[in-house]
């Protein structure tokens, strides 16, 4: 089973790389950007019967720092 | 005193931590694997070091967190072991919920290297006690994600039980209330983005870092 996993900033949390996206779409004359947010895509193979508690788990023991990011999983 | 220094494949500033510690202390530290999953018995600091343990993955800190041998760093601590995480190491201490909060990416995107004025917040710690309230001292950051976050209410607790160790006297990456260094609860965990090991001795320019080690040293007793 695949596993998409989205890691971003909560909401709140100053994105200085998102930041930085929106100053350089600015830059490139794309004027009508309201935010940007940078966040990251982890990838998973995991046997098929893994369960979600053992999924939550891993988000949340190592895959987001939940002091400052959410996550969110996706099954392909 | 009797030391050790935690090694984790990528970091670069154990040898420079180690240095420090012996000059103070007069006995070599001893230093231990991340695979390790045990540390030496009767020892009174245990440090976790600088740069950037293993490439810095996922998040700065976040895989040498869950190395086997951190498990029994944080068995220590809550035993009264003094814990002292530097730059990376202080990443370490909050990933691995030594500390509270997070150090985010430099709010101006640069990698900041240079020296920095610190003002202590207090001396009422092992890791700060030949330092005086307020006091100046400069030491150097080398880092690009010392941004300090923590939940407007934890800040003001942490200002509030005086955990504050050190502050940037001027911003430096955008960290919450200027915060450079802080001390967990019991107050024998301190983390710190700046290098107190590179400032020891006068041809570093200074020695405002060798004075954390000599407090420890100080207050350990030999």
């Amino acid at each position: 089973m695949k596993l998409k996993v989205y890691v971003t900033l909560k909401p709140g949390v100053l994105d200085p790389q998102g930041r930085a996206i929106h100053h350089a779409l600015g830059s490139l004359g794309f004027d009508g950007v309201q935010d940007v947010r940078q966040g990251k895509l982890i990838e998973l193979e995991v046997a098929d019967d893994t369960d979600d508690a053992a999924i939550e788990s891993m988000c949340r023991k190592l895959l987001a720092n939940t002091v400052i990011e959410n996550y969110r999983i996706e099954r392909a | 005193m009797k030391t050790a220094v935690v090694v984790f494949p990528g970091s670069n500033c154990d040898r420079d931590i180690a240095v420090a510690l012996e000059s103070v202390t007069g006995v070599k530290p001893v230093m231990v694997w991340h695979g390790e999953t045990v540390l030496p018995d009767t020892i009174d600091l245990v440090a976790v070091p600088g740069g950037f343990s293993y490439g810095d993955y996922l998040r700065s800190g976040a895989i040498a967190a869950r190395s086997p041998i951190m498990r029994a760093v944080v068995d220590a601590a809550g035993k009264g072991v003094r814990v002292l995480g530097i730059c990376n190491g202080f990443q370490v201490l909050t990933e691995a919920g030594l500390l509270p909060g997070a150090l985010m990416r430099n709010q101006g995107l640069n990698f900041v290297c240079r020296d920095v004025a610190l003002t202590v917040g207090t001396a009422q710690s092992a890791f700060t006690s030949r330092y005086t309230p307020d006091e100046r001292i400069v030491v150097p950051v080398a880092h690009h994600d010392g941004n300090y976050f923590a939940d407007e209410a934890t800040l003001d607790r942490l200002e509030g039980e005086g955990r504050v160790a050190f502050r940037y006297a001027d911003p430096v990456n955008g960290s919450a209330r200027n915060i450079a260094g802080l001390l967990n609860e019991a107050g024998n965990v301190l983390g710190m983005m700046p290098h107190p090991e590179r400032r020891i001795e006068a041809a570093h320019g200074g020695t405002d870092g060798r004075r954390l080690f000599e407090g420890l040293l100080e207050t350990v007793g030999a």
